[in-house]
């Protein structure tokens, strides 16, 4: 084991870390926006909606993630902006982002239609049965409660994200596991910026982990 | 008030309800009794459409509500509802479930709609239990919760569905109390229930209804007294 070359590269890893943070947050809030609208649209009563959800759901979660992020930057006839912002080249981290957020919208949805079905029927009518109207009774009645049940899913979700999001590096966007092929590619050495690679990963869903579980911990205290 | 016009409804061959028809008035208590599988819930969740007819008409206050240009969502807020499993909102603080549907719909503020709901909690002795989550409510207090909440849209009748059929025996009573009281001030009811004691007292009409129709309808006295209907005196004879 060598470890030397942390004091040269390390800024590679620095780099690597915050843009996988950054494109791991945006996938995550895209993610739940999409997962939602998907969801709301799975369980509505118009056979259309049903059909377009259901097919995206089955598409995304029976396609490999590699092939779904390839279409997008290598397929899609649309340009991107040849934009920098620090550091990012948003040409890259656009469809990196639009990818992973239609792939975890997919099964974001998923989770958010089991949770909503889980909620007892009976708290429906008693919603409507005071005259909320529908998008009401999901907004003040349903949903909270939905949310507060699949909280662990939905952790578990975002730890994923974090996970899955090191596929980008294919697409060339400088996230951690770019940064540990270029160090790699530099020093001649696998092992040791891989380790570093994987022991940060950790880091970040060891983390992330444990905030989700105070935060599920505080909702359950209402109870 | 209301007034039901040839009311079926079939759920796939089951044909549930077979003709209903009735009118109840201003005032009126009006208690469904029958044994289960009879319609009674169904017939009651039909008139603020939880249960949409295969057919007939029903209008409340003049408006026909299962016509489809009517947006049902407005007569909900005059018809409260009070189920068998209380449905309170579990999430929500007592307080916020009474204050709920009247912030939103009737866009009252927060301190109006909190000081009628604190009105309507000292009317049934539960004032202190404004902050509690239901959770830590007994069963009986959930469904007098419950009474409160659609008090607190003002509405023009209550539709009760086997009140206090879930409730162990020793809270039934609280529970009766308050309808009691919310009837003697001149509420409208339709009241689907075992309570035999209630219909009698509370009760100026009961309808007895078995296989989707209403086989026998009078006052308590005359229905419970003198029942005219072969069938209206087994079921009696087998419950009391």
């Amino acid at each position: 084991m060598d470890f030397s070359w942390i004091g040269q590269y390390y800024p590679y890893f620095i780099a690597g870390t915050v843009n996988t943070i950054v494109l791991a947050f945006f996938t995550v809030l895209f993610g739940v926006l999409i997962g939602i609208v998907v969801a709301l649209m799975k369980i509505s009563k118009n056979r259309l909606l049903k059909f377009v959800a259901s097919a995206y759901i089955e598409f995304i979660r029976g396609t490999p993630l590699v092939v779904q992020i390839s279409i997008v930057f290598y397929g899609l006839p649309v340009k991107f902006p040849e934009i920098t912002f620090l550091g990012m080249e948003m040409e890259r981290f656009i469809p990196g982002i639009i990818a992973l957020s239609i792939n975890s919208g997919a099964y974001v949805a998923e989770i958010f239609r089991a949770g909503i079905q889980a909620i007892d029927k009976g708290q429906t009518e008693a919603a409507r049965s005071l005259g909320l109207t529908q998008a009401m009774a999901m907004r003040y009645v349903i949903l909270p409660q939905a949310i507060r049940n699949i909280l662990p899913a939905l952790g578990n979700e975002f730890v994923v994200v974090i996970k899955e999001s090191s596929i980008v590096y294919i697409i060339g966007i400088a996230e951690l596991m770019f940064s540990s092929s270029i160090v790699r590619g530099a020093t001649y050495r696998a092992l040791e910026p891989l380790l570093l690679t994987a022991v940060i990963y950790f880091i970040l869903t060891f983390t992330l982990s444990k905030f989700l579980g105070i935060a599920e911990r505080r909702m359950r205290a209402g109870d | 008030m209301i007034k039901v016009n040839g009311l079926h409804k079939k759920f796939g061959k089951l044909h549930v309800l077979n003709g209903i028809d009735i009118e109840i008035n201003k005032g009126e208590v009006v208690v469904v009794i029958g044994p289960s599988g009879s319609g009674k819930s169904t017939f009651l969740r039909c008139l603020n459409l939880l249960e949409h007819p295969t057919d007939g008409e029903i209008i409340f206050e003049g408006v026909s509500i299962t016509s489809k240009h009517n947006d049902i969502n407005k007569q909900r807020q005059k018809m409260g509802m009070v189920f068998q499993q209380f449905n309170l909102f579990p999430h929500l603080s007592v307080l916020e479930n009474i204050t709920l549907a009247p912030r939103k719909l009737k866009k009252l503020s927060k301190e109006e709609a909190e000081k009628k709901a604190f009105d309507l909690l000292k009317r049934i002795g539960l004032e202190e239990k404004a902050n509690n989550y239901p959770g830590q409510l007994s069963g009986g207090q959930k469904q007098r919760i419950a009474i409160v909440r659609a008090l607190a849209m003002s509405p023009d009748v209550m539709l009760f569905d086997e009140p206090t059929s879930a409730l162990d025996p020793e809270m039934v009573g609280e529970v009766l109390d308050v309808m009691k009281k919310l009837a003697s001030e001149g509420m409208t009811m339709v009241v689907v229930t075992h309570e035999m004691g209630f219909a009698k007292e509370v009760g100026t009409r009961v309808i007895f209804m078995d296989e989707g129709r209403i086989l026998e309808e009078n006052t308590p006295e005359e229905l419970f007294g003198n029942p005219r209907n072969a069938r209206t005196r087994e079921f009696l004879s087998k419950i009391l």
